[in-house]
């Protein structure tokens, strides 16, 4: 077992508190099954050995998206030896919530300062992969607000993405509104994921691009995957990790988003 | 923010997706923090393949930052053999070659991975709209009508 990243300095009370989806995506990127695919995916090859091999050589980029607390990002940057077979990883991520942007930051540099130093890392306020230049993702992970329940309303984002004016603290309202971005995912709980799905073939990397994406039961994960086997005959949607399995079908799955590459 | 990070960013507007100015964004009245890391030669050799480096060159210009080469360099001017002495042992006696990093790879490291932008603004060169950055974090959020 790799360690946990620390997340003690965190504020629970308006950003997203580790649990058991994001240990299942912790366990399944350090699964051994996973580490496989993922160590001969971005094997380091020479210089030497021709222009081709050059980009397979370049340090990998993950993308998180909604880092919440960080503490996903944080086991990736740590553990990177371990889950990509080379520690020249960049690591990058997104939150909507400026809080949660600031506490996650904490969390990479307090994870990587322990455990192993990280090249770079770095975090930005925005809305999913609309600010990611296009192709440049390696490794995508992204676990959603995915329960069935109504969205917030984003016309007050503006006005509690910030301390309110004055104060030290968030109010309570505000700490609602934030944490109901965090897991409310509109209808099926699949509002958000749906409008990442449509940016991920932009963003991966045409041929070393790799997504993992944490869907519930009610997610309906078989129409998802289909959906993304639809985007083409190279486009791979499988089930790489599960966990509460109750008669016969899990409540939360890692599906991985793959380009078969042509031989 | 990382000068860095700005090679992985673009606009966040649609209409900006398929326009060839909206990539980088240009900072502006830009305060700019020295983070200091330790140097990682292994992970310089290997970024250079996969950096838009005309556009991060423009940056660092932009910044008013020494200028970066007019080329990527190439991995083996990252380091350097120098000859000394094992940490510790002063004698004198037990010189051995070392590989350390060149002073392209330590100005590359100040630059690319040191050196942040704290406060100020980034803007889009196609749209013209500016995006705040804030205690060290880029918000690219859009208002409603933008988006
Ligand atoms: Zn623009």
């Amino acid at each position: 077992m790799l360690p946990t990243p620390s997340t003690a300095h965190v504020c629970f009370d308006h950003v997203y508190e580790p649990a058991e989806d994001s240990f299942l995506l912790l366990d399944t990127l350090s699964s051994p099954s996973e580490t496989a695919f993922l160590h001969s995916r971005f094997k380091q090859t020479s210089f030497q050995e021709g222009s081709n091999e050059t980009c397979n050589s370049s340090s990998p980029l993950v993308l998180e998206i909604g880092v919440g607390s960080g503490v996903v990002l944080a086991f990736v940057a740590a553990n990177a030896s371990n889950i990509f077979g080379r520690s020249d990883v960049l690591t990058l991520g997104t939150d909507i919530n400026s809080f949660a942007c600031k506490d996650a930051s904490r969390t990479v540099q307090t994870a990587t300062d322990e455990h192993c130093p990280t090249p770079f890392f770095d975090i930005i306020n925005g809305d999913l992969a609309s600010s990611i230049r296009s192709s440049c993702i390696d490794i995508f992970l992204f676990n959603p607000p995915y329960v069935p329940a109504e969205l917030p309303d984003l016309s007050r984002h503006d006005n509690y993405n910030t301390l309110p004016m004055g104060q030290t603290s968030t109010s309570f309202e505000q700490d609602s509104y934030l944490l109901a971005l965090s897991y409310a995912g509109g209808a099926d709980g699949m509002e958000v994921t749906n409008r990442m799905l449509e940016q991920i073939p932009q963003i991966l990397h045409p041929v070393r691009g790799v997504g993992y994406l944490l869907l519930c039961a009610q997610n309906k994960p078989e129409e998802v995957k289909q959906h993304i086997r639809n985007w083409g005959s190279r486009w791979m949607a499988e089930t790489v990790g599960s966990s509460g399995k109750k008669a016969g079908w899990e409540k939360l799955q890692i599906v991985r988003i793959w380009r078969e590459t042509s031989k | 923010m990382k000068i860095l990070t700005l090679n992985f960013l673009t606009c966040a507007r649609k209409l900006c997706k398929s326009s060839n100015t909206a990539f980088p964004l240009h900072p502006k009245e830009a305060d700019l923090e020295i983070v200091e890391t330790e140097i990682n030669v292994l992970f310089l050799k290997n970024i250079m393949g996969r950096l838009m480096w005309e556009e991060l060159k423009g940056v660092v210009g932009e910044l008013g930052l020494p200028d970066l080469p007019p080329t990527p360099p190439e991995p083996e001017t990252l380091v350097e053999t120098k000859l000394q002495a094992p940490e510790g042992d002063n004698t004198g006696l037990n010189i051995e070659k070392a590989e350390v990093p060149s002073q392209i790879a330590k100005d590359l490291h100040r630059v690319l991975l040191e050196t942040c932008v704290k406060e100020g603004k980034l803007v889009c060169g196609n749209c013209g709209h500016e995006y705040a950055v804030r205690e060290g974090i880029a918000n690219f959020l859009l208002p409603g009508h933008l988006v």
